[in-house]
């Protein structure tokens, strides 16, 4: 057992109190952060001060008299789905494309590879943008445009293992002692080509997180009122003169979180792979 | 020069690949251009004329034939919104966005290189363990929250707290509307303008090309030959240059080849919060009018970009590393 290092217990422990503070929060709060209120009494609150209405705001509010902290945990589900779901959808179709491709060989990996460096081609965001604002902008358009636009790298990644485990002496030896195709695949050759994919899938949350919030920044991906960090930031674009803390918390938010997430797959590839997998992928 | 041809080949394959592609996206999406051109008064007649004007009722076969065999020939159509050619349109933006993505990939490169390097020195001494922790912060950072923090600072802030006049930074657009001057002035205008929109894009691809750059030199650092460099009593500093450079420089060679879809992508929304009138600017204004001609050519150029990009990599890479040379 290898010990765990600092980095991945202070990032598993952050992510952890804000998967916690998504979930509890807006449950717990007064008011409901999507409805307006009495916008006159509350808008524009500073952090750690109080409405003329008496209650008190921990990140202050935005100019709609909303109460900052509560949208950005509300809004951190959001996020921590859309990354997940996001990086975790594109990666197994990723896996299941790679996978199909090397094990068949022939005109399937060729039409396979063809398509995934066409769209390698185009920057992801231009092929995101294309996607999203042409489709209804919306949380589950963001997920299925995150699945079409980032499946290729990891697909990459686990043809070029199935075509090294593949050539390995066990699998050599499962295939002489008469087990069938599907078999070998299965449980000799994948799990020994999904190193690489895992730790390409834990650092791509963090990318998809940071693309969500671009396109909601841009008005193309979560819409009003529902929270999103990206479109908190947008809100807080015209008032960055007299009310900073609108864009700087959901800001603050997004860095911590995809933060930790790089680190987490930094500490997994360390564990897992000597080599290191291209470390570049794109971000907003 | 036959594996040159043959490069060459297979990048115009992969454009073509592209174009069709995207084509397929764009015109597979619901959504109808003519019924968003025509005023809100027009009768469902006058819909169907600018439909059939456009070339928009012929079969999607057709209309992607037509539009595969101009492009072909360099002619990428008319865009529905401007009514000029959409080379024209393009012709335009992109000498300001490629400035600004040049400039930006310039400084990313060597900063990122130099910050990597010198960690890479340093590995597991307290200055590196800052210059790791700056550089996955910056890293984890959106480049339009960065931007926006850039103009907090360098633009009202200067003004508050009353800057330098060399720190107080334009934030909006390539020139200065009352700007009249010519000449040196007028560049030095423009480059004022460009401090902050390249300076993010900077920041955060510089961030991470030193998060590469620390493993490729430490990889290279590690190798015995480095030892015997150092055993023969070669300086240090031509250590540096001479043996771990040099075989660093091919992985981040293709590293920069890497890193252009990056700029060109966080360079949309740097141009967004800067006004800055490039590529990233016409792309978005053509997403949100359904201007199919432009939304397909911008994307085709910047495919174009990012493959002509790979294919220079690929043939500078034999220069600097004799192994590779078949």
């Amino acid at each position: 057992m290898r010990r765990v290092g600092w980095t991945t217990r202070l990032s598993l422990g952050a992510l952890g109190v804000l998967a916690l503070g998504a979930l509890m929060v807006p449950e717990l709060a007064p008011t409901d952060p999507r409805t307006i209120g009495d916008v006159l009494e509350r808008r524009l609150v500073p952090p750690f001060g109080y409405d003329s209405t008496g209650g008190w705001h921990l990140l202050g509010t935005d100019k709609f008299g909303r109460d900052i902290f509560v949208r950005m945990m509300l809004a951190a589900r959001l996020s921590l789905l859309v990354g997940i779901a996001g990086s975790l959808l594109a990666g197994s179709v990723g896996i299941a494309l790679g996978a199909m491709a090397a094990w068949s060989g022939g005109v399937t990996d060729r039409v396979t590879m063809a398509l995934a460096d066409a769209l390698l081609a185009i920057p992801r965001l231009v092929l995101l943008l294309v996607c999203a604002a042409l489709w209804n902008p919306g949380t589950t358009t963001v997920v299925a445009v995150l699945v079409f636009t980032g499946w290729m790298g990891v697909a990459r990644l686990v043809r070029a293992d199935v075509l090294g485990a593949r050539a390995a002496p066990y699998v050599e030896a499962a295939v002489a002692l008469g087990a069938p195709g599907r078999r070998v695949l299965w449980r000799h050759v994948l799990p020994n080509a999904l190193g690489s994919a895992v730790v390409a899938i834990t650092l791509g949350v963090g990318s998809a997180i940071l693309l969500e919030s671009g396109l909601s920044f841009l008005g193309l991906g979560v819409q009003p009122p529902q929270p999103s960090w990206g479109n908190m930031i947008a809100d807080g674009r015209d008032l960055i003169v007299i009310a900073p803390w609108v864009a700087l918390a959901p800001g603050l938010a997004i860095i911590g979180t995809v933060l930790c997430c790089t680190l987490l797959g930094d500490a997994l590839r360390d564990t897992l792979s000597g080599e290191r997998p291209v470390t570049i992928g794109e971000r907003a | 020069m036959r594996i040159f041809a043959r490069r060459l080949g297979v990048a115009f394959l992969l454009l073509w690949l592209v174009l069709t592609i995207t084509f397929a996206l764009v015109r597979l999406a619901p959504g109808d251009a003519a019924t968003l051109l025509v005023p809100p008064s027009a009768s469902a007649a006058d819909a169907a004329r600018l439909r059939a004007e456009l070339g928009l009722d012929a079969p999607l076969v057709v209309q992607y034939a037509r539009w595969i065999g101009g492009a072909l020939r360099g002619d990428l159509g008319e865009s529905y919104v401007h009514a000029r050619p959409v080379a024209a349109v393009l012709a335009d933006a992109l000498p300001l966005s490629l400035g600004l993505g040049l400039a930006s990939l310039a400084l990313t490169f060597i900063f990122g290189v130099l910050v990597g390097m010198v960690q890479a020195l340093r590995r597991g001494r307290p200055s590196d363990l800052v210059l790791t922790v700056a550089t996955t912060t910056m890293y984890a950072a959106p480049s339009f929250w960065l931007a926006l923090a850039l103009v907090a600072v360098f633009t009202y802030g200067a003004a508050r707290w009353g800057f330098p006049p060399a720190l107080r930074l334009p934030a909006f657009g390539v020139r200065d509307p009352a700007a009249t001057a010519g000449g040196l002035a007028a560049f030095m205008d423009v480059v004022r303008h460009a401090i902050l929109p390249v300076a993010t894009l900077a920041l955060v691809g510089a961030a991470g090309v030193a998060r590469y750059a620390r493993s490729a030199v430490a990889d290279v650092l590690s190798a015995l030959w480095v030892r015997a460099a150092a055993a023969k009593g070669v300086a240090r500093r031509r250590i540096y240059f001479r043996h771990v450079l040099a075989n660093a420089m091919p992985p981040l060679i293709v590293l920069l080849a890497l890193s252009v879809p990056g700029i060109l992508a966080g360079s949309v929304f740097v141009e967004s919060v800067f006004a800055w009138p490039g590529m990233g600017r016409v792309m978005l204004s053509a997403i949100a009018s359904r201007d199919y001609p432009v939304v397909l050519g911008a994307t085709a150029l910047y495919a174009a970009l990012v493959i002509g990009a790979n294919l220079i990599a690929d043939l500078v890479l034999p220069l600097l590393d004799p192994r590779r040379r078949a």
